[in-house]
């Protein structure tokens, strides 16, 4: 962190932006999961994880300290993090959806902690506590320059979001995604019209994997480095913090989410640093992750629907129409 | 293979069965699985260190061990006072959190509440207490020989009896008793237990009260027999989960022996596959409930 302060105000701006929206990339996936079906995932770090380690495998230069090293292009990275993360995702949606909704929170929990054990113990294949380095990073050749390396990345990492948010946003007004809404809704109606709340379900679910795996490796390229403490449950908790103070069922929200969050927890880091001294900065730092918690807290009674609520999507044709005849719901705001 | 396994499973097994109690009872009469619920066990481990210490300093000085025990009696009044305390925790919790959320329609919202207690009240005992362990004790116990290979000490012996005690206790509350009774119409149908003139709220509070008393209860077990750490309750979360699934929502014989369950296959894993993947096994267990018999063992079919 030390080189970040001769970067200049700009580089930290890109440098910061760019974290921020890979933690977006990990709520537009919740967003997907949660936001339109309903599907409370609470093994978030464990999917990023997936992906991150996924990516950084195929990636590396050949290594005896983990397994492989293949040194593919990190595209391939991507594609393999988003394949492998959306198998675990089938694998424990398959064991858990068609039970009730704490079922699947607490089994995905429980997968994340199990992934995270992993990472930690099976050192042939992760590295074990000591991780995995020497992840190529995007635009590594302007490494030199740090100013133009945060840029390039930030630049990179918006397109992602972009792509992503255009995807998603098109995928939510396709009559898939009214049928995930539909099913969070009210399954029973959805089922009465012929459509199977069990296979939505699992689709959205596995999307959402795969979306969450990307995250991680994209974070993974970013930063070059990843240990299994990256993975607690805490940046499980941060990533539905950020969904739900943007906006539950807004991908934009999502997006936007990742930033605040992201900039509320990087400025009372430094408040900490500023107040506590050195040798008391450590426990300090936990106050950090009460404040989150209370924040979450507090926006679940009083503002549930976020800095962004959920819009009412119908369909993509009935958007000119909505300007005509003002739905029913506008006249609550 | 050495039959010390049993022991230690059977130690492990009643701390989990302790906790799993509340988490079943929470889940089947408020209806929303609880993840705040391992947080419980370590502020009720922190509250009796806390008050034992007051008590001791009161007196001046530390209290002399009762018999061949690692602790006096300053420690088991702390005790009595701590899961009080414990239970007080939980009801403030609800008071300001729960209630709001749980008669949402979408009652999954008071979960995700939860997990983000969870966190905040660990963290806390992070800021005041520091990350790292403390004891109620530093004394030395020397495991007396059982026969058969197997070895335990005092306290280990005197804790399990007094696992079996609370958990016939409060099976007999929930099978005997007036408010048994009302906390089974609760579970079974709130909107018609009301109507038959049960005060619900009331019941709601017992049920918050006898979970945080034994998650404490389960917090003291893990104190005197491992250590007192910020993240003792919450790494016992996925045990407490599985523990309850495994036995059948809302049955508390189920519960513990689902907890021995648990317990015993975590130690079985530790003597054969290595103490590291302890924490892997409560997940597997959960997995193949929840695929062959999710209504687990003493559950009904929902």
């Amino acid at each position: 962190m030390l080189d970040l302060l001769n970067l200049g105000l700009a580089g930290y701006i890109a440098f910061f932006l760019a974290t921020a929206l890979s933690y977006s990339i990990l709520c537009l996936g919740l967003n997907l999961q949660w936001g339109q079906t309903g599907l409370f995932n609470v093994g978030v770090a464990g999917f990023a994880a997936v992906g991150a380690y996924t990516s950084a495998i195929l990636t590396t230069p050949p290594s005896d300290m983990h397994f492989g090293g293949f040194g593919l292009p990190i595209v391939v990275g991507w594609g393999g993090a988003m394949l492998v993360s959306a198998a675990v995702t089938g694998f424990i949606g398959l064991a858990t959806l068609r039970l009730r909704s704490d079922y699947l929170a607490i089994a995905t929990f429980g997968v994340a902690v199990t992934i995270q054990l992993v990472a930690l113990n099976a050192q042939w294949l992760t590295g074990g506590p000591f991780g995995i380095g020497f992840i190529p990073r995007m635009f590594g050749g302007l490494a030199g320059n740090a100013l133009a390396f945060n840029f390039a990345n930030l630049a990179t990492i918006a397109v992602v979001v972009l792509v992503l948010y255009l995807a998603l946003e098109r995928l939510v007004r396709s009559p898939w995604g009214r049928v995930l809404r539909a099913v969070r809704e009210d399954e029973e109606a959805a089922t009465s019209l012929g459509k199977s709340p069990a296979r939505y379900r699992l689709q959205a679910f596995v999307l959402g994997g795969a979306i969450m795996g990307l995250g991680g490796a994209v974070q993974a390229h970013f930063i070059g480095f990843i240990a299994p403490e990256n993975y607690l449950p805490t940046l499980t908790f941060q990533v539905w913090t950020m969904l739900i103070i943007g906006g539950s069922g807004n991908n934009l929200g999502a997006i936007l989410g990742g930033v605040v969050i992201w900039a509320l927890w990087a400025l009372s880091g430094s408040a900490i640093q500023a107040i506590f001294p050195p040798e008391q900065q450590a426990r300090a730092a936990a106050l950090q992750i009460t404040g989150i918690g209370v924040l979450l807290s507090v926006a679940l009674i009083l503002r549930p629907r976020g800095l962004l609520g959920e819009k009412i999507i119908v369909s993509r044709h009935m958007d000119l129409a909505d300007t005509l005849v003002p739905p029913a719901s506008a006249k609550a705001d | 293979m050495n039959l010390q396994f049993l022991v230690d499973g059977l130690l492990t097994g009643s701390i989990i069965g302790l906790g799993a109690i509340g988490v079943t009872l929470t889940y089947s009469i408020l209806r929303f699985s609880n993840f705040a619920h391992g947080e419980f066990i370590s502020w009720g481990a922190y509250a009796t260190l806390f008050t034992s210490g007051i008590l001791g300093w009161a007196l001046g000085g530390a209290v002399p061990a009762i018999g061949p025990f690692s602790f006096g009696w300053t420690l088991l009044v702390a005790a009595v006072f701590a899961m009080a305390l414990t239970g007080l925790l939980a009801l403030g919790l609800d008071y300001v959190l729960f209630r709001h959320l749980r008669r949402r329609a979408n009652a999954i919202t008071a979960v995700m509440a939860s997990f983000g207690a969870s966190m905040a009240l660990r963290s806390l005992l992070e800021f005041f207490f520091t990350s790292s362990p403390t004891y109620f004790s530093k004394k030395l116990q020397i495991a007396k020989q059982l026969g058969l290979g197997i070895r335990a000490t005092p306290d280990q012996m005197v804790l399990i009896g007094l696992t079996a005690a609370l958990v016939l206790s409060i099976h007999l509350l929930l099978t005997r008793t007036q408010t048994g009774r009302s906390m089974r119409a609760v579970s079974e149908n709130p909107d018609l237990a009301r109507v038959a003139g049960i005060d619900v709220a009331r019941i709601v509070n017992i049920t918050w009260m006898i979970g945080g008393a034994l998650a404490c209860a389960a917090g003291i077990m893990v104190g005197l027999l491992v250590q007192i750490r910020p993240y003792m309750g919450f790494d016992l979360l996925l045990p407490l989960f599985a523990a309850a699934i495994l036995g059948g929502i809302g049955s508390v014989p189920g519960a513990l022996i689902g907890g021995l369950i648990v317990g015993i296959a975590e130690a079985v894993a530790v003597q054969t596959v290595g103490a590291e993947w302890r924490a892997a096994i409560a997940f597997l267990l959960l997995i193949v409930v929840l695929i062959v018999r999710p209504s687990g063992l003493f559950g009904v079919r929902s």
